[in-house]
């Protein structure tokens, strides 16, 4: 199910805590980051691990806007449009997603390539407007930089 | 990752080591690291506790409770163990500082959880770093493992037969986790909606042991109160409000940046000095004073106040969170609250009703009356739901909510007027500037 080097890790994280489930958002997090998004196979999987029911870890999964249970875009570009990038032209960055991807808020690509989310405050408001495509930020961005770093990723 | 920013007026404590390779252990510790946590292993924990009390320092989260008194709560015997929990879960729109502190001095935050668990005879400290700060975590993971490697973290800490560990711990999206209590449920591995008070953390917290929560700002703070002494820090700031603070500046400035400036500083120079002003000329209308949950002020209100608890209180507003976001004379303020409110509705764990329910009715109203299809009793409706939401909540979200919405009512009542009879928003496609002023 997972590498190793998760498997490993999660062994370990589990003895962090006086109870193994306290570790269970951090492992749903690495697993999602494995293998994409949280199949009932993983959730099962994490289940057993922290010794919950599958239903007991839907719950939580359920409440984390980072954890998905339908595979997302390969880059998942998320974009801030809480006040400090709403000043600074954050909603336009987000139009522009949308038409140059082609998809609107919370929807993947035909291709698998990109999501597309509009999200709340990413704690870059002093660099506002921010993107994060997967875990990277892009900040400081226009209509024109934001194709720019759409162009880098379809690259890849 | 994000630019670093300088001024003059800066008195720089908490960020003294960023930009200088403090990540690295080595580095942290020729910059003066790691002496404060061997300091404090000779002192006894109400000699630490006084030192921080003397401090005046107070929570940088946004509450600002008196960080030694908070220690002061705990038991000092506990048949459960203790625990320090670092609230690194940063979210609060507006709010970019501990985001720094994390990624350039993350020793800093690991020795002043040490020095918190001496304090309280804790033994063990989990640092909970939000979802979204994902290479934040791997400096974190670093830091601590270098840590257990020089011997300054496991079961005999600087030689001393003492015993820490710290671990970290990572969120996976969701604002209400800032909160203290739901932190805690959050670290326990489930929802994070809050927990019910009393009993309050530092008595039954994380696994029913007694438990000191803090921001990463206040304990990344610590360290340089116990190495350079109490009222030192003390005298950075006014009376009752010491040291100094990271401002995170927003919004519509020429120079946005987080800036550590003393308590007290005015927030007329913050905008117009240490910021650069207003770009293209144009004039102030508000200032979101400390995140989005704090009271907006207008023009005037935030050219006359200083930037510390005590001159807040004073006009029955919060400091907040340090996140100061300013907007310029096109902005439209309905639409401003809408932002806020569709925040609100979205990060509201629906646990007690009158946020769940006020929260969505707000926003609902407000994309109404924005979009042009407001009525007039819709205004005083707007205000009356957020009253009624306030102070009767399990936990501040609530209480945030209606805050800046009553405020926005109530300060510009007149652009919600504008917005009537179905005319256009006055302000549409002028709210916001294209390019970003200091790239």
């Amino acid at each position: 199910m997972f590498s190793e080097q998760l498997s490993k890790k999660f062994d370990k994280m589990v003895t962090n805590y006086p109870t193994k489930r306290s570790a269970l958002v951090p492992m749903l997090l690495f697993a999602q980051d494995e293998v994409g998004h949280l199949s009932d196979e993983v959730i099962a999987n994490i289940a057993k691990r922290v010794e919950l029911t599958d239903l007991e870890v839907r719950n939580v999964i359920s409440y984390y806007s980072l954890l998905h249970t339908k595979p997302m875009g390969k880059y998942h570009v998320q974009v801030c449009t809480n006040i400090s990038c709403l000043l600074r032209g954050g909603e336009e960055v987000f139009e522009h997603c949308k038409q140059k991807l082609g998809i609107g808020h919370k929807q993947t690509q035909a291709s698998g390539l990109f999501s597309l989310e509009e999200v709340e405050c990413l704690g870059a408001c002093s660099w506002a407007p921010a993107v994060q495509v997967n875990y990277d930020f892009h900040e400081n961005l226009t209509p024109e930089r934001m194709d720019k770093v759409l162009e880098q990723y379809a690259k890849k | 990752m994000a630019d670093l920013v300088k001024h003059a007026d800066e008195i720089k404590v908490v960020s003294r080591r960023f930009g200088k390779g403090a990540t690295n252990i080595d580095k942290y510790i020729e910059l003066d690291g790691y002496k404060a946590a061997r300091k404090a292993l000779t002192m006894t924990p109400d000699a630490i506790i006084n030192e921080v009390k003397t401090s005046n320092l107070r929570g940088r989260g946004g509450a600002g409770f008196p960080t030694g008194m908070k220690w002061a709560f705990v038991p000092k015997e506990s048949a459960k163990p203790k625990y320090i929990l670092v609230n690194g879960d940063e979210s609060e729109p507006g709010t970019c500082k501990d985001r720094l502190i994390l990624e350039h001095d993350p020793h800093s935050v690991i020795e002043g959880v040490i020095i918190a668990g001496l304090a309280v005879g804790a033994q063990k400290g989990y640092i909970y770093i939000r979802g979204e700060y994902r290479y934040l975590l791997t400096i974190m993971q670093k830091a601590i493992d270098d840590a257990y490697a020089k011997g300054f973290l496991g079961d005999n800490i600087f030689g001393s037969g003492k015993k820490f560990d710290a671990y970290w711990h990572t969120g996976a999206g969701a604002y209400e986790v800032g909160e203290e209590s739901a932190l805690m449920e959050s670290l326990e591995g489930k929802r994070g909606v809050p927990r019910i008070r009393p009993p309050f953390p530092a008595v039954v917290g994380l696994w029913g042991g007694p438990t000191v929560i803090n921001n990463v700002e206040t304990l990344a703070s610590v360290p340089h109160i116990i190495l350079d002494g109490g009222q030192k820090f003390a005298d950075y700031g006014p009376p009752k409000n010491g040291g100094t603070r990271l401002f995170c500046l927003s919004g519509h400035v020429n120079k946005p940046g987080v800036y550590e400036l003393p308590l007290g500083y005015p927030m007329k120079k913050l905008i117009y000095e240490v910021g650069g002003g207003i770009p293209n000329g144009k004039k102030l209308k508000a200032v979101v004073p400390g995140g989005s949950s704090t009271y907006l002020l207008t023009a005037p209100e935030a050219e006359a106040i200083n930037l510390d608890f005590d001159s807040f209180a004073k006009t029955g507003g919060f400091l907040g969170s340090g996140g100061v976001v300013v907007c310029d004379e096109d902005t439209c303020m309905v639409k401003f609250a809408l932002r806020i409110m569709k925040f609100y509705q979205h990060e509201s764990c629906g646990w007690c009703i009158p946020c769940r329910e006020g929260t969505d009715w707000l926003k609902k109203t407000l994309i109404r009356f924005h979009a042009g299809a407001g009525v007039k009793k819709d205004i005083d409706n707007i205000n009356y739901l957020a009253q009624n939401m306030l102070g009767r909540t399990f936990c501040p979200l609530g209480d945030a909510a209606a805050i800046p919405t009553m405020s926005i009512v109530q300060k510009w009542r007149q652009e919600f007027e504008d917005h009537l009879d179905g005319k256009p928003c006055p302000y549409e496609n002028k709210g916001s500037i294209p390019e970003p002023a200091f790239a």
